[in-house]
């Protein structure tokens, strides 16, 4: 059990023209779910690496219960890692690959052997313990790689993409066993993803980094309704939130397509970009933002209806339609959303306006 | 194999056409390669007064050479050379794997200023010809009192081999999955132990394709070793060179011929081992991960 400190760490390889991960801060609580997500190259691999010693941190200093690890070595710092493509010893039975960091410790036979059983139970993998990793399947394999974590109870687990490679259904069913399993060990845990859905609802909060940096850290309530900036919004939510960009009046008023976000004014003539997610915009009679529709995805439940949007630049918008107002392909149609669920940001520093 | 009851006889039939092609081509080769050897046992089995007989299957059976080739009367001792082949291919093919290994494991792996550099001299090393060598190396061995010393063959066939072991381990090493080696140290090992426990079982079947090469390079090298030997410990290749008959002015053909066969059989038999190694790890090493 620890919590986990990032203070001010950047690190930089030789030769490249910007940081990896730029003064990156950020404290993780004693059994807390964190979620690193950001589309690939962000640095969030990087990140967890450093973490497990993997990466010489350039400057700055991690800290593991207060211990100052950043210099440590990775057997030094009691850190359990599960990797994108697992890394099993193929060499090793499952019983050996779970047991190997115990007999490196060189723990007794008989608790090593108590204790990958005790893990092997939990995952469902007793009857597998005598095979080689070939032999297993993807599921299976993935499942050997958390057991070789659980097994060491360690301080701190750090996971890589361990879902990546799992086909679509079994990827939604480990979420949740991971998600599950984590909770009842209460290890501290560091997941990172690209898949911001497995971050959604994984997480006990979400850091979302993009080119290095940390763009946010919240619980994934307060990512989907409040996003600090533009990429946050237009990263978290499936499908993206519409991003239109306009100018404030001469009163320094913003609206959109007739809808008036009241009570946020800003400078007079002031880009701007306003933030509306799919599920919030409804068919409407008379105001709103006029749309020629492209294209319409039907999904049984509910559909999404792509347009083209009569507004500067005419940009493209995400609406989901349900029930029975599914509309045609070609047809018009009018979009509203209440104003209290409008986002707004600042075009130039993407930050959010309140 | 997922293939249908339906489809089943059409493959079979696709797979003996190929079979007979592969079979066609392999025989082939086998009897190009395997035609000296097979021509060196039949004079070797055959009686002396026939050895110049070309009939193509063995006739006049006879032991009678390998005795000759056995006997030490004449000046020859054929097991004390076969001895000295052993001790000398075992010993620098063990220095060359365990030099070759390592400088593999860092060229494989480490970052480090003149990789390139030195990458770039062991190649060199390996293009230079043998044959400019003797000269130097025996006025070397003279003056430091190596001739006819066992290290005098030893040290140059260590370098000979280095080039070769160290070019076919990095080729391997750099191949294989290194996660494997940062799981191991997650886990809690050393660099060292990271290397011994998970990275060496996994490039035994390298590490023992290339002990097969450099044994079997040793055991055949003759050129230095005609020159920095004397009698006593030359290795099989000098000593068959030298092999005298009874009359010294006829070539005992037939003699040699069985001390040709002789000298093969360790070799056979070290590579049937190894190989059973070879298949073994590879079958154990399906890392695909």
């Amino acid at each position: 059990m620890a919590s986990i400190t990032f203070d001010r760490v950047t690190l930089q390889y030789p030769g490249a023209e910007r940081p990896s991960v730029s003064d990156l801060s950020l404290h993780i609580d004693d059994g807390e779910f964190l979620v690193l997500v950001g589309p690939s190259g962000c640095g969030k691999s990087t990140t967890l690496r450093m973490l497990a010693g993997l990466e010489q941190v350039s400057e700055g200093s991690i800290l593991i219960d207060d211990t100052d690890v950043t210099e440590k070595d990775p057997k030094d710092r009691d850190i359990a890692m599960v990797f994108q493509n697992y890394a099993l010893y193929p060499h090793m039975t499952v019983a050996e690959n779970m047991g190997f960091a115990l007999k490196l410790a060189k723990k007794p036979k008989a608790e090593i052997r108590e204790r990958v059983e005790e893990a092997a139970e939990l995952l469902d993998l007793t009857e597998f313990l005598d095979r080689k990793p070939k032999a297993l399947s993807g599921g299976q394999r993935q499942r050997v790689a958390m057991g070789r974590a659980i097994v060491r109870s360690p301080q701190v687990f750090c996971m890589d993409e361990p879902l990546s490679n799992l086909d679509a259904k079994l990827r939604v069913q480990t979420r949740s066993h991971i998600a599950g399993l984590q909770r009842r060990l209460g290890v501290t845990t560091v997941y990172v993803t690209h898949d911001q859905v497995e971050a959604m609802t994984m997480g006990d909060r979400v850091a979302v980094l993009d080119k290095g940096e940390l763009q946010q850290v919240d619980t994934p309530r307060v990512l989907y309704s409040r996003p600090a900036n533009v990429f946050v919004a237009g990263f978290v939510g499936s499908p993206a939130m519409n991003l239109v960009e306009t100018e404030a009046d001469a009163q320094g008023r913003v609206s959109l397509g007739g809808i008036a976000l009241e009570g946020r004014t800003v400078e007079p003539g002031q880009r701007v970009t306003v933030g509306v997610r799919p599920e919030h915009l409804r068919p409407a009679a008379e105001d709103g933002i006029e749309v020629e529709v492209d294209l319409v995805e039907e999904l049984g439940s509910d559909a999404y209806v792509y347009g083209t949007a009569d507004l500067e630049g005419s940009p493209l918008v995400v609406a989901r339609a349900v029930g029975d107002e599914i509309p045609e392909k070609g047809s018009r149609l009018r979009l509203s959303a209440e104003a209290d669920l409008l986002h707004l940001f600042d075009t130039d520093s993407g930050l959010r306006i309140d | 194999m997922t293939t249908t009851a339906d489809s089943a006889p059409v493959k079979r039939r696709v797979r003996t056409g190929e079979g007979w092609g592969s079979y066609f081509s392999g025989g082939v080769i086998v009897l190009w390669c395997l035609l000296p050897f097979y021509w060196m046992m039949v004079v070797a089995f055959r009686d002396v007064s026939q050895t110049f007989n070309t009939t193509p299957w063995p006739t006049h059976l006879t032991l009678d050479n390998f005795v000759a080739a056995l006997n030490t009367s004449g000046g020859n001792n054929l097991l004390r050379a076969v001895g000295n082949s052993l001790l000398v291919s075992a010993i620098t093919t063990g220095i060359a794997v365990l030099l070759g290994v390592t400088v593999s494991y860092a060229l494989a792996r480490l970052n480090f200023k003149g990789k390139g550099f030195i990458t770039g001299i062991i190649l060199a090393a390996s293009m230079f010809p043998g044959v400019a060598l003797v000269t130097p190396l025996f006025q070397l061995f003279t003056d430091a009192g190596w001739i006819g010393t066992y290290q005098a063959l030893i040290v140059p066939n260590i370098s000979f081999a280095l080039p070769l072991t160290i070019y076919t381990l990095t080729a391997f090493l750099h191949d294989l999955p290194w996660e494997l080696e940062e799981a191991a140290r997650v886990d809690g090992a050393t660099r060292g132990q990271a290397f011994m426990k998970v990275i060496l079982p996994l490039a035994a079947p390298a590490v023992f394709t290339t002990a097969i090469l450099a044994f079997i390079a040793t055991w055949n090298e003759y050129l230095l070793a005609s020159q920095l030997s004397r009698p006593n410990v030359e290795p099989v290749t000098v000593a068959i060179a030298r092999f005298a008959g009874d009359n010294p002015y006829i070539q005992p053909y037939a003699a040699i011929m069985a001390a040709g066969t002789i000298v093969t059989v360790p070799l056979v038999i070290m590579v049937l081992i190894f190989q059973r190694r070879i298949v073994a790890g590879l079958t154990a090493g399906g890392v695909k991960s």
